[in-house]
């Protein structure tokens, strides 16, 4: 895979006069960004150029405050996504409301699907079910009726599990739901953004101070764009046209 | 230490306990002290050093070993004492015991609560509003406290003591019948296993769910260790030993090991035909997947293989350590977990670099062999009667 990264940098070096790289504290988890999974949907949007991804989310895929749907993640994918792919016409659209499940989530699902005709659904779960302990074989079964409701409509999936929360991480059992996750994108060849593992390179550089006290809502900002750079990486990656996204890829 | 007793007496009994033949298997005590390691390690959220546990490389982890050696040494030690006291003697003893791990359960529990209202007060981050819904239960103590003392709400890494009392709780009519009639019993408890699958019978949680370890599905461990407790070993020795079965405990060893791997390098995972991944997911560790069962049981072929009964190294220094928390389980256990939590919490509040983490796991353990050697000393010294014990140094760092 660093092989492929280095391609890739090197590719975006040589690309032209202003290369839309992805900000350097966000590269200190990029390699975790390990994607060998294609996504025929949203390379046929691209190509086609116009690229709409519905994000579907619960709490942490949004930050409070008025500014906060423009400080989140989804607007930092839209931004990002511009960026990496000129010409073409990117929209995020949201269906984020907090303390939603799994199943809450794929109630509305259809309903959503249907009015922001995505090519791409990144869908962001697991720490509500996590924390109000529902049965795992429940969590794991929606999990797939999601990601079969989103390739029926015609859209690709990418899984976004939770956060790396340290200061909760002996109250909330992530780990259960983040299996589960992990084995349903392993079987329905669905690529997983680790944001977890992710977040926690992070904090183990010291790239970000979760625990810090100071600037909270600036770092939060920061946070949230780095996962949308990492996020619109991962969707570039795996549809770069001149890459063989199969078999010499693994 | 050399005098470390052979067999652990949970209970105080009688001191005219008659000689009995069969010495305690000082393997049993080494391997359990080893998985109340790994627990420890795995119950430190995020810690860097439980990259070294088993469960990283395979699909069972140290519970397993936990639970299978706390059957096999329930069935050594009250069976022991069934044969010469009775079934009711016997039977108020495991009660006891299993009265004794409430007692440490609710214990736990008072440290939890004092740690999640510390982070209730001190804890708010943007990024964390999702999250912070832990404090909500803080709202309602009445309730919660009320289930968690009826062992429905189970706090994260809270749910092995529970397991254990459930199991005691049952165990007298089942050791009955495992004198009585062991393959009978095995099979009812192999039977009672597959039908709790069959039928999704587990105890409800609260406020939602079930209990995280399925008591219906994690018997059927603890009966087999008690089984092979109780002359089982000895009947399928020939069994473990022959080179087939332990060239197929190598086999599913490793692959369970390539499986793991698919799910740190996802690009791996187009290897697995989607019939075999279709197979092999979801491994519920709730219902004691039988995967992870065969995985345990690998292990199992594979450790007798190569530590025998005798294994000189048993009796030595080096494996001293571990021998001895694996004498006072329920003391190292529940210290394990308390220590898991302070660790949690130097993390947060201190560092959480690697060397922090280095730091950390090696500090709780030497702390849980402080504390099982204090308590070791403690029960010899008991057993001596009033008088007073000769001089015997006390390791440090015990209490906590």
């Amino acid at each position: 895979m660093m092989k492929r990264l280095a391609i890739a940098l090197a590719a975006l070096l040589m690309a032209g006069p202003a290369p839309a790289a992805v900000p350097a504290e966000c590269q200190m988890a990029q390699h975790l960004v390990d994607n060998a999974l294609p996504l025929p949907h949203t390379a046929r949007a691209i190509s086609a150029n116009k690229l709409t991804v519905l994000v579907v989310g619960a709490g942490s895929s949004t930050l409070p405050g008025p500014k906060g749907a423009q400080l989140a993640y989804p607007a930092r994918l839209q931004s990002a996504l511009t960026e990496l792919l000129p010409g073409v016409a990117v929209k995020v659209a949201t269906d984020v409301k907090a303390h939603r499940t799994a199943a809450a989530m794929v109630k509305t699902l259809k309903a959503a699907l249907t009015a922001a005709k995505p090519a791409l659904v990144i869908w962001q779960t697991g720490t509500v079910d996590a924390m109000q302990a529902i049965d795992p074989d429940q969590f794991s079964d929606t999990l797939e009726e999601g990601i079969v409701i989103a390739r029926t409509a015609g859209a690709d999936v990418v899984l976004v599990n939770a956060q790396y929360s340290p200061r909760t991480e002996s109250m909330i059992a992530l780990g259960t739901y983040a299996d589960e996750m992990r084995w349903v994108a392993v079987q329905h060849e669905v690529p997983l953004f680790n944001r977890f593992e992710i977040m926690r390179v992070w904090a183990d550089l010291g790239t970000f101070d979760f625990t810090s006290a100071k600037d909270k809502l600036a770092m939060a900002g920061r946070v949230h764009a780095c996962i949308g750079w990492l996020l619109a990486d991962l969707v570039t990656e795996a549809v770069k046209p001149d890459e063989p996204q199969t078999e010499s890829a693994r | 230490m050399a005098e470390t007793p052979l067999e652990r007496k949970p209970v105080q009994s009688n001191p005219q306990m008659a000689p009995v033949s069969t010495e305690r298997d000082l393997r049993l005590d080494l391997f359990r002290g080893l998985a109340l390691w790994l627990i420890f390690l795995d119950h430190i959220p995020s810690n860097a050093v439980s990259w070294i546990t088993i469960r990283n490389y395979g699909f069972s982890d140290a519970t397993e070993i936990f639970v299978f050696i706390s059957g096999y040494t329930a069935a050594f030690v009250y069976g022991r004492a069934m044969h010469e006291h009775g079934f009711i003697v016997a039977g108020a003893r495991v009660l006891k015991r299993a009265w004794q791990i409430y007692i440490a359960h609710v214990f736990l529990f008072a440290v939890y609560l004092a740690e999640i209202a510390y982070v209730a007060h001190s804890f708010d981050n943007p990024l964390y509003t999702e999250e912070m819904g832990v404090r909500n239960f803080l709202a309602n103590p009445d309730v919660t406290i009320i289930q968690a003392l009826l062992l429905k709400f189970k706090p994260v890494n809270m749910d092995v003591l529970p397991l254990y009392i459930v199991l005691l709780a049952w165990f007298p009519p089942a050791l009955w019948l495992l004198r009585r009639a062991p393959s009978t019993a095995l099979i009812a408890s192999a039977t009672f296993y597959a039908l709790s699958l069959q039928f999704g019978w587990n105890i409800p949680a609260w406020p939602k769910g079930m209990w995280v370890f399925n008591p219906f599905a994690w018997q059927f461990l603890f009966v087999f260790g008690a089984w092979c407790a109780l002359g089982g070993a000895q009947r399928i020795k020939l069994f473990v030993d022959s080179a087939v079965v332990r060239w197929l405990a190598v086999a599913y060893l490793a692959f369970a090991f390539s499986i793991v791997m698919t799910w740190y390098f996802p690009y791996l995972g187009t290897f697995v035909p989607f019939f075999a991944s279709d197979f092999i997911y979801p491994i519920s560790k709730t219902n004691l997947d039988v995967l992870r069962i065969l995985h345990f049981l690998s292990l199992a072929v594979i450790t007798v293989w190569f530590v025998p009964r005798d294994w000189p190294a048993l009796k030595s220094k080096m494996c001293w350590p571990a021998i001895v928390c694996g004498q006072h389980s329920l003391e190292t256990f529940c210290l394990g977990v308390f220590l898991a939590f302070a660790g949690h919490f130097v993390f947060t509040e201190v560092s959480n670099r690697l060397p922090m983490h280095v730091a950390v796991s090696i500090t709780g353990i030497v702390i849980m062999v402080g504390a099982a050697a204090l308590v070791s000393w403690y029960k010899s010294m008991e057993r001596r009667g009033p008088r007073p014990p000769a001089a015997m140094p006390a390791t440090a760092g015990g209490g906590a």
